[in-house]
């Protein structure tokens, strides 16, 4: 495990603050993943306001704990891809047409425009954006249950 | 403006019956309820209510699982931050040293947040200084916060958004497209009628014939000759009645039906070309290639033969029904029983059917996708030898295609054979019971033979009407991908009652417009009037927003906050085609039709004259190189202009902006993408061009914009400067860094496609 040549740390407003190996400060810089969907955990980058990086990590599990404790915090703030767990019901098969899904992060509605809006992420992965431009995560078609494939099959 | 306190009302009997209570008990005396933003998220992200109200002397926070409510009282340094980020909103309060709280929503509540962002503001101003609160004296829609025009009623952005899905029973839509051709179908319909009954004139006959002429003769009588050529003329003359019956009524619904098909294309290729580039921009062009095509043809065939012959079926089934009945009622019973089997059973399929269709549909449309999307890249993908990848991408594609049908085609393989086997155990079985019922003398032989040549005919039709199920469901797919266009409400709509384009000035004001494409927020809070006449240069690093701006000035996306104004009218009252009537537009890859130089000029106005064209090539420096082509202005140019070269196309698009005399021009980076001395020729023509009129132009050159009256820089979606080039220098901002980089030839954020001509340029004036 390598240090990095940066120091970060919480300030009163709830932003990062990164100190550079040069001394140099930068206040309210944001994690933003590279491979957000392909490599989560690599290549991070800590972005300042001004929109340049500030500094790059190149693995999160190679960061000290406290370091890696608040990147993770910030990206949990900013990161917003409920995963479907089940689709309870859809208005109909024809779009635009509004489901009603469980995700991990509660029970909500989305509004799917358009069959193109549903993009594949590997063998059996989907990322659906919704009217807004949400994107939920289905990670694994197969582990949905039967019902909720069903569901879905009529739109791939 | 409606007084603070109806204001105030008016919010509170808005309010979501879940917290009305809640907050209507907690507010002091003289306190009245301002705003207030449902949020849909809490403070880790997960799903749950809460609600942030605002009202003249604080702020209130709840959240669904907390009993307790949370409260601010106005004081100085107390501040609201709002900001988005993929599709979450975050509101934060703080005080001069901390963050006191924070709320999360999804974007839908945007615009509320705006207005609970915008209303605090001038509430805290107006609490600490005493004074009454100011308002802006303009009217926003309720709930997404649009500007409104004075005296408009409706939102034009609410108006639009529909999310209700189109109807499932989408065949019966296409009633629409058949109304014109009532009458022909009418007829077609009675023809159909006569020349089915008169296909049921010969099994009848077979009756006399079996009874009065065969079955006598075996039992020792002589033939009767005259009848027997009566029965046969009468056989004779209904199958000839049938078949020319059956012609013309062929005739006629096929020709109704090729109609309804070309219709239903063109009612669709219309529509497609009145939706935005918003719609364009989700879809690909393959697969809008595959609907329009093959969709429109596949409901054509539909229409003409299986309609047809189906509806020929059931008023055959319908008929024998009744015939036989009306001859022997048990023996009819019988013979009909294994209907209902099969009606069953087409049920039973359909529904898979059609799952597996929509399926290959749309497999169908990503074959095409590769396709539309190899071919014109084909140099990209010849340069990087990548032939092999796109193969193997089509050959997947294809793969998909092969079991997609494959298992409709299980399905549908067992699906015929089934209905031929039931077939043959209804034959067996009325066999059985009319041999039984002769052997009783309850019916002669005349009548089983009759009632088996009436079953062997429509039994043989069942199995083809079993194909009816497929077909319908082909065709209905295909209705539903075709409405699926229809039905897409475009989102740059044509008001109702549009205002009507009087004499244009060209002052455009642009008031606080912000946009977001998708959830990625593009252009915020950007304020902007461009006098009349006014040349107008947009600088900034590339994806800092220029384009997007100019996209929502010529209106092929509409703000998502905010307002454009021409001569002070909302861009979005006005009827589409009148507004972009006065837009020159220059691209930097400029798009030539399949035509002639001349009809390329012309696009924008279709009449003009020869003279017209003339001039305007001339102002645009084209004509000359134009004459150098082997047919003058009547060359052709071909799909994307080839065999011109980039600078003459751009001329000619020049020409083409020229000739509609628009009041305002937008040039995006109309020169970027040719040499140094053509573009001294483009910027020759563009100087012709910009004379007189309002003008927005884009360049990654700085040198290009010199004669530009103002220099609006643009970073990340906001203005962060604005003034002629001297005083921007002046400033040493945003713009003197720009302009400093590219002086030394120091590529800081640009886009290098802009590099090399400029670094020659200045090589050029160096010496």
């Amino acid at each position: 495990m390598q240090a990095p040549d940066f120091q970060l740390k919480r300030d009163a407003f709830g932003r990062l603050v990164l100190t550079a190996a040069d001394g140099s400060v930068c206040e309210g810089v944001v994690p933003v993943r590279a491979f957000p969907i392909s490599a989560p955990g690599e290549g991070i980058a800590l972005v300042g306001p001004d929109g340049h990086e500030a500094a790059w990590i190149e693995r999160l599990d190679q960061l000290p704990q406290a370091l890696r404790q608040l990147v993770e915090e910030e990206l949990a703030r900013r990161e917003f891809v409920p995963e479907i767990r089940r689709i309870h019901e859809v208005s109909s098969f024809a779009t635009p047409s509004t489901w009603k899904i469980d995700t991990d992060r509660g029970e909500t509605t989305l509004i799917l425009w358009g069959e193109e809006d549903i993009r594949r992420l590997g063998k059996s992965g989907l990322l659906i954006e919704d009217s807004n431009g949400i994107h939920f995560l289905v990670r694994d078609i197969n582990r949905l249950d039967r019902a909720s494939r069903r569901l879905l099959d009529r739109f791939l | 403006m409606i007084s603070a306190n109806n204001h105030g009302v008016d919010q509170l009997s808005a309010l979501p019956d879940a917290w009305r209570a809640e907050i209507e008990a907690g507010l002091g005396a003289d306190e009245s309820l301002q705003v207030w933003l449902e949020t849909d998220l809490d403070t880790g992200l997960r799903y749950s209510r809460g609600l942030v109200a605002l009202t003249n002397r604080r702020l209130l926070a709840l959240q669904a699982e907390e009993p307790k409510r949370r409260e601010w009282t106005f004081q100085p340094e107390l501040s609201l931050l709002h900001h988005d980020h993929a599709g979450v909103g975050t509101l934060e309060l703080r005080d001069a040293a901390s963050c006191l709280a924070t709320w999360r929503y999804t974007i839908g509540q945007n615009p509320a947040a705006q207005r609970l962002f915008d209303e605090f503001e001038r509430q805290l101003e107006s609490r600490l200084s005493g004074r009454p609160v100011e308002r802006p004296p303009e009217e926003r829609c309720p709930k997404c916060n649009t500007l409104l025009e004075p005296g408009q009623e409706e939102c034009p952005v609410c108006a639009r958004e529909i999310h209700a899905p189109p109807s499932t029973r989408t065949l019966l839509r296409l009633g629409r497209f058949a109304r014109p051709y009532r009458w022909p179908l009418f007829w077609g319909f009675i023809l159909t009628l006569i020349s089915t009954a008169a296909a049921m004139v010969p099994p009848y006959l077979t009756m006399p014939l079996m009874d009065d002429v065969l079955i006598p003769y075996q039992s020792g009588k002589p033939i009767d000759a005259g009848l027997v050529v009566l029965l046969l003329g009468g056989l004779l003359g209904a199958a000839v009645l049938a078949w020319g019956l059956g012609w013309v009524k062929t005739y006629i619904l096929s020709l109704v039906a090729e109609h309804i098909g070309s219709d239903l294309r063109t009612a669709t290729f219309e529509h497609l070309m009145r939706l935005s580039l918003e719609y364009y921009g989700g879809k690909r062009t393959g697969d809008l290639m595959a609907r329009i095509g093959s969709e429109s043809d596949r409901i054509c065939q539909f229409l003409s033969v299986h309609v047809l012959e189906f509806a020929t079926d059931m008023l055959m089934i319908a008929m024998t029904a009744v015939i036989l009945f009306s001859v022997d009622p048990w023996l009819a019973l019988v013979t009909l029983l294994p209907l209902p089997f099969i009606a069953w059973m087409i049920q039973l399929v359909r529904h898979r059917l059609r799952i597996g269709f929509e399926k290959a549909d749309r497999i169908w449309s990503e074959i095409s996708n590769v396709l539309a999307d190899t071919i014109p890249g084909i140099r990209v993908v010849k340069a990087f030898a990548q032939e092999n990848r796109e193969t193997q991408r089509f050959r997947a594609a294809n793969a998909i295609n092969l079991t997609v049908n494959d298992r409709v085609n299980r399905i549908w393989s067992l699906f015929s054979p089934t209905v031929t086997l039931l077939t043959e155990v209804g034959l067996l079985v009325v066999w059985a019971f009319g041999i039984w019922q002769v052997s009783r003398d309850q019916i002669t032989v005349g009548v089983l033979t009759a009632f088996l040549a009436y079953i062997t005919r429509f039994y043989t039709r069942l199995d083809s009407m079993s194909r009816i199920v497929s077909t319908t469901q082909r065709a209905a797919t295909g209705a539903k991908r075709l409405f699926d266009i229809l039905d897409h409400v475009s989102s740059v709509p044509d008001p109702a009652r549009p205002v009507r384009l009087g004499e244009v000035k060209g002052r455009i004001e642009i008031r606080d417009v912000g946009f977001r494409y998708g959830n990625r927020s593009v252009l915020r809070g950007v304020d902007l009037t461009v006098e009349p006449g006014e040349m107008i240069g947009l600088v900034g690093h590339s994806g800092s927003g220029k384009t997007t701006l100019v996209n929502l000035i010529c209106r092929f996306y509409d703000v998502t906050e905010g307002a454009i104004r021409l001569d002070g009218a909302d861009i979005r009252s006005l009827a589409v085609a009148d507004y972009r009537r006065n837009i020159g537009l220059v691209l930097q890859e400029p798009f030539l039709f399949f035509g002639t130089v001349a009809d390329n000029i012309a696009y924008g106005k279709p009449d003009a004259s020869r003279q017209q064209i003339i001039d305007a090539a001339r102002a645009a420096h084209a004509h000359e190189f134009i004459l150098r082509l082997p047919q003058g202005y009547d060359s052709l140019v071909g799909e994307r202009g080839q065999g011109l070269s980039g600078g003459e196309r751009q001329r000619i698009s020049i020409a083409r902006a020229l000739l509609i005399d628009p009041h305002m021009l937008i040039l995006d980076e109309a020169t970027s993408s040719v040499d140094t001395e053509t573009e001294t020729e483009i910027q020759k023509a563009l100087d012709n061009l910009v004379r007189g009129r309002t003008t927005i132009a884009i360049a990654h050159r700085l040198s290009t914009l010199r004669r530009a009256n103002r220099l609006v820089v643009l970073d990340r979606g906001r203005i962060v400067e604005t003034g002629n080039h001297d005083e921007l220098m002046a400033r040493e901002g945003a713009y003197y860094r720009l302009y400093e980089a590219q002086a030394r030839n120091i590529d800081v954020d640009l886009d290098e496609t802009a590099e090399p001509g400029w670094k020659m340029e200045h090589k050029a004036k160096d010496e």
